[in-house]
């Protein structure tokens, strides 16, 4: 049954896994195709490695390092949880990409402390795109002058791993009228040319802080020129474009671009629309671990398929 | 406009009042509050020379960019503020880098 990944668990299964709580809930991210596999039945049939594929990278998003509010007044905490957690997996990912809102406030101290947490993560590359809290200081310095190397301080960068393209943008810098967040003309140009001659069948992974697609426009949850982009990435087989910016999962297939945005580590956000405005939810303390986690994408060689799972921090 | 003035006139007192008054560096700034995602008042009309002090009363920071880089706020926390003294009339839009939905004016007269 799992050797197909469009296959939905039986019920009986599927309750099953309801029992495993955090034990997350796996997509493939081929050809369109976006299915969540059952991870506790693929555990059960002793093919859980096999469905899970070898570990590409770990996506962790909006560690808002220095919020102290009564959403979460200790985020350093779920950071250090989160990455035990990682730690602890069987086989490390070699690298981790962090989509932004390192920080909240830009301060250098807080950038100092997120440093320090997440070089205790046993990832040997951290790959960085900055989220609108870590431009937010007067001279907007403090996170390129840390992070900025991989991308001549643009913001934006390409690399290859195992294979795979990825492509890291920047989309906090300019915004539209509205709020929704922009790419801008010479980044776009940029990507065009990157993309240039590369082939269709090259798995491509695209990841920025805001969501690359309009999830709710009055609360600037997207970004105002990401159709131009989508143009340069459709001829793709294979595209994951993964965000942070509202600490919760949203998901959108479109042709063969899947969207994907992560939870954050620090404290969880509304659904769209509901309350005053995109501000930290307060939630009982027992289910506060149930909404923060990360993301952790692998890839599988036949059918070749990248994989994303999403664990939460209970 | 005469109202949103006379409103902030009425805060400058109360600020006046809570900082137990310094009125020769506080007689000429007027402050605009960000609160619940919004600045208040919008749009304040101020005389040349006078100084605006935003402060932050949300849980959330915000910051304050002028939209042609005249001046930039750092990141301001719950009850963080930020000062800026106009010395030209004029109207001088400005925004939140975190919040881009969130703009509001200075009318310099």
């Amino acid at each position: 049954m799992m050797s197909t990944h469009d296959v939905i668990p039986p019920r009986r299964r599927a309750l099953k896994c309801l029992a495993y709580g955090g034990a997350g809930t796996l997509f493939a991210l081929s050809g369109g195709v976006l299915s969540p596999i059952d991870l506790a039945t693929a555990a059960a049939d002793g093919k859980a490695a096999a469905q899970l594929g070898k570990p590409l990278f770990l996506q962790i998003s909006d560690t808002h390092i220095g919020f102290n509010k009564e959403a979460n007044p200790d985020v350093t905490g779920t950071l250090q949880r989160t990455i035990a957690l990682v730690n602890a997996l069987p086989e490390s990912p070699a690298l981790t990409i962090h989509t932004g809102d390192i920080t909240h406030l830009s301060r250098p101290s807080e950038f100092d402390l997120a440093q320090q947490l997440l070089s205790q993560l046993k990832t040997t590359e951290m790959h960085t795109v900055p989220g609108e809290h870590d431009t937010s200081d007067a001279t907007v310095s403090e996170y390129f002058s840390r992070f900025g190397k991989a991308s001549g301080n643009k913001g934006y960068y390409s690399f290859d791993h195992a294979g795979v393209h990825f492509i890291g943008l920047i989309n906090v810098l300019q915004f539209k009228a509205g709020g929704l967040g922009t790419l801008g003309e010479e980044q776009l140009e940029w990507v065009e040319a990157d993309l240039k001659g590369r082939s269709a069948s090259t798995p491509l992974v695209v990841f920025a802080h805001m969501p690359l697609w309009t999830i709710y426009e009055p609360w600037g949850w997207g970004t105002a020129d990401a159709p131009r982009l989508l143009g340069y990435l459709r001829r793709f087989g294979s595209v994951t474009v993964l965000n942070g910016h509202i600490h919760q999962i949203v998901q959108k297939v479109e042709g063969n671009v899947t969207f994907h945005t992560a939870r954050s580590t620090a404290y969880p956000q509304p659904v769209a629309g509901e309350g005053q405005g995109p501000v930290p939810l307060k939630v009982p303390a027992d289910q506060l671990l149930g909404m923060l986690g990360v993301s952790n994408v692998s890839m599988r060689e036949r059918p070749r398929s990248l994989m994303l799972r999403d664990t939460t921090l209970t | 406009m005469k109202r949103m003035v006379l409103l902030a006139a009425g805060i400058l007192a109360a600020s006046l009042h809570a900082s137990g008054g310094r009125a020769t560096d506080s007689a000429s700034t007027i402050e605009v509050s960000a609160r619940s995602f919004m600045f208040s008042p919008a749009t304040l009309t101020v005389k040349a020379g006078s100084t605006v002090r935003w402060i932050n009363l949300d849980e959330e920071p915000h910051t304050v960019l002028d939209d042609s880089g005249l001046y930039r706020s750092a990141a301001l926390d719950t009850k963080d503020s930020f000062s800026f003294r106009f010395e030209k009339p004029g109207t001088y839009h400005y925004r939140c880098t975190i919040h881009p939905w969130m703009v509001g004016s200075i009318v310099v007269e």
